[in-house]
């Protein structure tokens, strides 16, 4: 068992950890961050998707020691500070671009990585940028509609009905 | 009226808050204090007797509390089936026991065998490895054909073969069904597979047991689309815990699509362990134990015959159909092949005579059951590919051919038992045309040959009989349950309402969509209605969520309790207002007397409900709470029309989907937004079965598409944006609220949109031989038709 610390959305958090504790669990466990959820096994799904140094990564593809003395950023450190939602939370929900919410968090992860390397992106990046995160609700019709809407691009013309 | 609240508002769901902000709790969030982790060993092999299960290394390696086995679960019942089919003979299916835990013989890969329970899940599983378990590998059977041949393994030793039932549907009309064919100037015949599918909830599968000492009652968190049917199947038939010691929580539940309905033995297991070890056990599934564990869905083999006179009229329709049910039955697998399936036979078409032949049958493979849509996709495909191939054989268009089919006339009996209250085919299909742009495929087409693609285009129809059900008629067909839905309106004394309705929302936001209907019938803010589901111990006694029905039976359960409400709140009203009952109206949330300027508030009115100083005592109760189970009179019948464009890479039998187009009567929509991200989630699941996914056992049982490396799910870069249409609408005639439900509609009207499409850019392109290709049409399959 190893000591580890990390900054979870501005908070240091430590526990102590087995070698073999993924981030994910750390994340949920010890911080009590319950926001980022595990949907496979195989780093297939995106649902556990934090950023880590300001970079997207899958967390249960990492081990909580690899993190010792990072910044993760997940899920609950989206909103604004006065708590209202953030531009992309507020997006997902003007667009409806989540049902059961369970990938939802992986998703606006994914989102705010994309839109701080390609802040205008068209369809087809977005789609191909959300190929590592899946959704079974949506179809991913208004995921892909509120990312791009989040962006600050007029969906108005994209077929809604 | 609200002014955008009430009925037809496409409101911003409420309950996305938490979900945004990683404040859902969903059941692998909850942690009970002194919680213990369970891991079960399962089965490696498809088929095999327990000679000896050894713990006794395993047991005291470190955090271990106790192992299980078989033998621990002998005076424990067996995980009930909740539905008995009747086979073609009269007699009842055959019903194998499904134990806990595996006793004598494991029948497929995943079948649990022991379960550790340990202080950390780590410790658990690092002491599962140490198990001993001795297991003489038997031949297994995993073919439904060579399941039922003479000298075939049996997958339970205890029954006469692997065959459940053989069913025939209607049985009375065969003879009259094989003489219309005899008769008929055309036959198309089509062989076919709907191919096994996982579900893939993106939430695993969680169980938390939890026994409580002071009282002696058992709890179970669950991931279930309805808490109130897992207390009834596991305690009155698992466990022995009456309703009333038993309380089941399904809290967010993140998406079910069918395979969270059943009652599963690993619920059953972390409620009787924290019961033995006075602790509670927690189950957290992980996607590979996900994948041979929950249950599948579909897998059926069909042969399928349409007859038509010389003037192309359908005059009869015969399939023949095996089912697999895997190696037990799960809670409602017999109904799926038959009673959900038979009776969907007819589709939008006007054919006079139908019989339906399933043979469900045990393998050794995962439990099938429900999945989406669960018997009306199977029906629905095998019936639009056969019309779509009969269109071909007589060089007739295939949308004509269909027209010149379509049930006109409602109310229209069926041949095979049902009756369609209300339809509008030709509109939906007109609908279609507009909004697929039909007229421009010829210019499309032009631009994809010009860039060395092949372009198809597949049309079909879709009916659905869903608002699951009619009690006296389920009764009467096998199921062990009533399907009635529940709901108790609580109205607090300063007007807000709380609905605990016995419906459960996995996705599909009941938070949101529900209280606009309570905003419309009142007059209020839809902000002034919380919903509460999920939990037995306060709501209802209620069937929970499927087969589309919440709105369509919950809804309608709500508006009757909503409607005494109202009734009531006059009765206080007229006493407040000194005037007759009979004059009193309630509109934009108040109650008037009808002619006058004289009014009460809403909140006046609760409030002399609960503070009854002026009040009507010796007529009626203080209080305003009301219950209504409402059990439907017939199942309701959305239907629609969709379309899907398809290029084909001639190089690489690659499918890309062009564009889909979907129109849907739903009858009324409350929330339209709602509805749209409904059809949006189906369409994408139906274009998974048709494109990409399949679930794979080899010829020894063993599962070769185990997680997502190997299961095709469809992906964001697979899928065009969509155009929907809900816009024909004829209102459901026998619920209060007029409407349909779409939960399922996108996933049976979408697969033959897509396989007629890819079937039409190969023929397109001179590959006329290729009449059909078996989903998932992956560039593998297509490129081997296109070179065969």
């Amino acid at each position: 068992m190893t000591n580890v610390t990390m900054t979870i959305n501005g908070r240091s958090v430590s526990g102590t950890v087995e070698g073999r504790t993924l981030l994910s669990t750390f994340i949920r466990e010890t911080a009590g961050a319950t926001g980022t959820h595990v949907g496979c096994d195989t780093a297939q799904c995106g649902a556990c998707t934090v950023h880590v140094n300001g970079a997207s990564v899958k967390s249960c593809n990492m081990f909580a020691l690899e993190a010792e003395g990072a910044e993760v950023t997940t899920i609950e450190g989206m909103a604004n500070a006065d708590g209202t939602l953030g531009t992309i939370q507020q997006a997902f929900q003007d667009h409806h671009g989540l049902q059961c919410g369970f990938c939802t968090p992986g998703m606006v992860m994914t989102a705010a990585a994309l839109l701080k390397d390609n802040p205008t992106p068209t369809e087809g990046e977005v789609r191909e940028y959300l190929t590592g995160n899946l959704c079974r609700c949506t179809g991913y019709h208004n995921i892909v509609k509120a990312i791009m809407a989040a962006s600050g691009q007029d969906v108005s013309s994209i077929a809604a009905e | 009226m609200p002014a955008d609240g009430g009925i037809g508002a496409p409101m911003k769901r409420r309950e996305d808050v938490r979900f945004l902000t990683g404040t859902g709790r969903y059941t692998d969030d909850l942690n009970r204090p002194g919680q213990a982790y369970v891991y079960f060993l399962r089965s490696s092999v498809a088929h095999g007797k327990i000679n000896s299960v050894n713990t006794e290394a395993a047991g005291g390696m470190p955090g271990v509390v106790r192992i299980f086995t078989g033998a621990d679960f002998e005076g424990v019942g067996s995980i009930p089936c909740g539905w008995q089919v009747t086979d073609k003979h009269g007699q009842p299916m055959q019903e194998p026991a499904h134990p806990v835990l595996a006793q004598g013989k494991v029948r497929h890969v995943g079948d649990p065998i022991a379960a550790v329970v340990a202080e950390t899940l780590a410790q658990a599983r690092d002491a599962a490895e140490a198990i001993e378990a001795d297991i003489e590998d038997l031949p297994a059977v995993v073919d439904m054909k060579k399941a039922l041949e003479d000298g075939a393994p049996k997958v339970h030793d205890d029954l006469t073969s692997n065959l459940c039932y053989d069913w025939g549907f209607v049985e009375e009309n065969k003879g009259a069904v094989d003489e219309a064919f005899a008769k008929a100037a055309h036959v198309t015949t089509l062989e076919l597979k709907n191919q096994r599918l996982v579900a893939n909830p993106m939430e695993p599968r969680v169980a938390i047991g939890d026994f409580d000492m002071a009282d002696g009652n058992s709890t179970l968190y669950t991931t279930s689309q309805n808490p109130h049917v897992i207390r009834l199947l596991m305690g009155a038939f698992v466990l022995g815990i009456p309703e009333h010691k038993l309380r089941v929580v399904a809290p967010d539940v993140g998406g079910g699509f069918g395979t969270k309905i059943f009652h599963y033995a690993e619920e059953a297991f972390c409620t009787f362990a924290a019961k033995q070890l006075r602790r509670p056990v927690k189950w957290t599934s992980s996607r590979s134990e996900a994948f041979m564990s929950d249950a599948h869905g579909r897998d059926h083999v069909t042969k399928i015959e349409l007859a038509l006179d010389a003037d192309n009229n359908f005059t009869a329709l015969r399939t023949e159909t095996y089912a697999n049910m895997g190696a037990y039955l799960s809670t409602f697998a017999p109904s799926v092949p038959t009673w959900l399936h038979g009776t969907l036979m007819a589709g939008n078409y006007k054919t006079p005579l139908i019989y339906v032949n399933v043979k469900a049958v045990f393998t050794n493979t995962v439990p099938v059951d429900a999945y989406r849509g669960a018997g009306r996709p199977e029906a629905t495909y095998q019936l639009e590919r056969v019309v779509d191939k009969a269109a071909r054989e007589l060089g007739v268009d295939p949308i004509a051919l269909r027209r010149q089919n379509f049930i006109t006339q409602f109310p229209y009996a069926t041949p095979v038992a049902v009756e369609y209250d209300t339809g509008d085919y030709e509109a939906t299909m007109a609908k279609l045309e507009e909004i697929a742009d039909l007229s421009g495929f010829e210019a499309r087409l032009a631009e994809s040959k010009k860039n060395g693609k092949l372009r198809g285009l597949g049309v079909n129809c879709y009916i659905e009989a869903c608002g699951i059900a009619p009690s006296n008629l389920v009764g009467q067909l096998g199921a062990r349950a009533g399907l009635y839905e529940s709901a108790t309106v609580r109205v607090n004394a300063t007007g807000g309402l709380v609905v605990m309705t016995g419906s459960h929302s996995h996705g599909q936001g009941h938070e949101t969509a529900f209280p606009q209907v309570i905003a419309e019938m009142i007059g209020i803010d839809p902000s002034m209605v919380e919903i509460v589901h999920g939990d037995t111990a306060n709501t209802p006694m209620g069937m929970g969520t499927y087969g589309s029905r919440s709105l369509a039976v919950g809804g309608s359960a709500m508006v009757r309790a909503t409607e005494k409400i109202i009734n009531k709140a006059k009765k206080i009203a007229a006493h407040l207002l000194e005037a007759s009952e009979g004059d009193i109206e309630l509109k934009d949330g108040a109650f008037s007397v009808a002619g006058t300027d004289k009014s009460v508030a809403w909140g006046d009115v609760t409030l002399a409900a609960y503070v009854p100083h002026n009040y009507p005592l010796e007529d009626i109760e203080p209080g305003l709470e009301e219950t209504a189970f409402y059990d439907p009179s017939n199942f309701t019948y959305p239907s629609g029309a969709y379309c899907c464009e398809v290029e084909v890479d001639p190089e690489t039998g690659k499918v890309t989907i062009e564009r889909f187009a979907a129109a849907d009567d739903f009858g009324n929509v409350v929330n339209p937004m709602i509805v749209e991200g409904q059809v949006h989630g189906g369409i994408a699941q139906g274009v998974g079965q048709a494109l990409l996914e399949g679930c794979v056992y080899d010829e020894d049982g063993q599962l070769l598409t185990g997680s997502y490396m190997d299961y095709a799910m469809p992906r964001a870069d697979d899928l065009p944006f969509y155009s929907v249409d809900h816009s024909c609408q004829t209102p459901c005639t026998h619920n209060p609220l007029g409407v349909k439900g779409c939960g399922e509609a996108g996933a049976i009207g979408s697969p033959p949109a897509v396989v007629n499409a890819v079937v039409d850019a190969l023929q397109r392109a001179g590959k006329t031989d290729i009449t059909h290709i078996d989903m998932p049409l992956s560039p593998s399959r297509v490129w081997a038709a296109m070179n065969q």
